[in-house]
């Protein structure tokens, strides 16, 4: 019996104290929400990079225009653009304005050298595509050094992002978007390709191709000069 | 020698029949642009299915430079077709006419008449091939504009920038000139065997059909033989539309990823070409015109 109620008390202790970290978690998220709030809408000019195997892009010049509390748009100036599917539009300003969330703590994690929380966040809107949201949050700039995303619709995304100039809004200098990709392959007879020196991929390569990535370099934030809704649509 | 090619120019452009090849295509891009302009979306969306799984292509994909690539992909098969109709008509023709044996009482050489001849073939080849950049490249920028251009290969997507495509089509014309004079000197040796023209009209299109069929077949018993035949290397001219990529993926702007293989090409195109209009001479030298 005394057992028993023992046991009963550690779980009641664990499960406590449990709920105690997640509020501590959603006080981070808050603080470092608070710090995104400074920021009614941005645009910036940005450099884009589309690393994908099986695609052979120069580098893009590209503007970048955000709104409060989820508009996000990035152009191209002029041309085609290549992005990984519907991943750029994920940007830290929209996963932190949804206000329906728990935030479970995971630990602690090192991201480019600095340390930082790692912490869950479960929108608690089933009808939201984001799924789950793991986020790697330096506790004293109350900057998100890293965020894996994982949606219903797009699959899994990592963002990384570097800070300089503008972290005091929480605005980052580089993000990099690291997604899963399909495999690419139309026939010789569909393309009239004759030649036949397609070479057997090794494994390694066979997953390097599964890996994208697309890194944009921001410069020249424009922040809170306002922002047309027309750029939006 | 000019004032032979200008006579052969005047026959060749008195014929109806050399008028064919270039009503032929101003009607196939026209069906092209007319389609691509009322449904092109629907062609782009049925294109795209395959990348757009995991990549969203934003931008005007549907440009000038995109129709001119679709058409010329589509066209520079055919239009060997419609070169066979006037080179394998050549000395055929004369022979089929009875004029043959007459034009060779004139104080000319077998070998400057038969040049003469084949020069004026090659005008023909070059004027159809610049009316088809006219149609294919400059009519199409002007109906949907220019932009950045999105090419699907067989085992990755190249995406050029606009200020590094109109060179390209400059070059790839220029090879296409050669891939359509190896067509057009095949037609012109042809030619020599037969004293009307259906005959070389159809051997030529015949060679033509079935080198094309062996190239495009990817089947490994065929593709030791792919290197050897002319139709393999007659597309050459894509090449021109690959780019190469440095260390860290990002495609170099101005660059061709494999020049050698044009370069290798345009020399098997020119063997062809020198070989089947000194094969012609030496025959037609050592033929009796009996007609």
């Amino acid at each position: 019996m005394f057992r028993s109620i023992s046991y009963f008390l550690v779980v009641v202790a664990g499960s406590l104290s449990l709920t105690v970290q997640a509020q501590d978690m959603t006080g981070l998220i808050s603080k470092v929400k608070a710090k995104l709030d400074q920021v009614n809408d941005y645009e910036a000019d940005g450099r884009m990079k589309t690393d994908v195997a099986f695609i052979k892009a120069p580098v893009g010049k590209v503007k970048v225009y955000y709104k409060k509390p989820n508009k996000f748009r990035l152009k191209k100036d002029g041309g085609i653009s290549l992005l990984p599917r519907g991943g750029v539009s994920v940007n830290m300003n929209s996963i932190i304005a949804t206000a329906d969330f728990i935030a479970l703590a995971a630990g602690e994690a090192s991201v480019g050298g600095t340390k930082t929380k790692v912490v869950k966040l479960l929108p608690a809107n089933e009808s939201n595509d984001i799924v789950l949201t793991t986020m790697y949050i330096d506790e004293a700039n109350l900057l998100v050094r890293k965020a894996v995303t994982t949606t219903k619709e797009n699959g899994t995304y990592e963002i990384e992002m570097s800070y300089g100039q503008f972290s005091n809004y929480g605005l980052p200098d580089k993000v990099v978007f690291s997604f899963n990709t399909k495999d690419y392959k139309l026939p010789k007879g569909i393309t009239l390709e004759f030649d036949d020196t397609e070479k057997e991929l090794t494994e390694a390569e066979k997953i390097r191709n599964k890996k994208g990535r697309v890194e944009i370099s921001y410069s020249n934030y424009v922040v809170n000069k306002g922002v047309p809704d027309s750029v939006f649509k | 020698m000019w004032t032979l090619i200008q006579i052969e120019l005047f026959k060749i452009f008195r014929r109806p029949r050399t008028y064919i090849a270039f009503a032929a295509i101003t009607g196939l891009i026209g069906i092209i642009q007319f389609g691509l302009k009322l449904d092109g979306d629907s062609y782009v969306e049925f294109m795209m299915r395959d990348i757009n799984s995991s990549i969203t292509v934003e931008g005007k994909i549907l440009n000038g430079y995109q129709v001119c690539y679709i058409v010329l992909q589509i066209l520079l098969v055919h239009v060997p077709l419609l070169i066979a109709l006037v080179a394998a008509d050549m000395i055929s023709g004369e022979a089929n006419m009875g004029t043959l044996r007459l034009m060779l009482t004139k104080p000319i050489s077998r070998t400057r008449f038969l040049l003469a001849k084949f020069l004026a073939t090659v005008a023909y080849t070059l004027l159809l091939l610049i009316w088809l950049a006219v149609m294919a490249l400059f009519v199409n920028m002007l109906i949907f504009g220019t932009d950045d251009l999105f090419l699907m290969k067989s085992q990755y997507v190249v995406l050029l920038k606009e200020n590094d495509i109109f060179w390209r089509y400059v070059w790839a014309f220029g090879f296409a000139a050669l891939a359509m004079t190896t067509v057009a000197s095949l037609g012109f040796l042809f030619s020599l065997f037969a004293e009307n023209s259906i005959g070389p009209i159809v051997a030529t299109m015949s060679v033509i059909i079935f080198f094309t069929i062996l190239s495009t077949l990817n089947i490994p018993i065929f593709n030791a033989i792919k290197p050897f035949l002319f139709t393999t290397h007659m597309i050459g001219w894509k090449e021109f539309f690959d780019i190469r990529v440095n260390e860290a993926n990002e495609a170099i702007v101005g660059s061709i990823q494999n020049p050698d293989r044009i370069l290798r090409s345009a020399i098997v195109l020119v063997v062809h070409i020198v070989g089947f209009v000194t094969a012609a001479i030496w025959m037609f030298r050592k033929k009796d015109i009996l007609s």
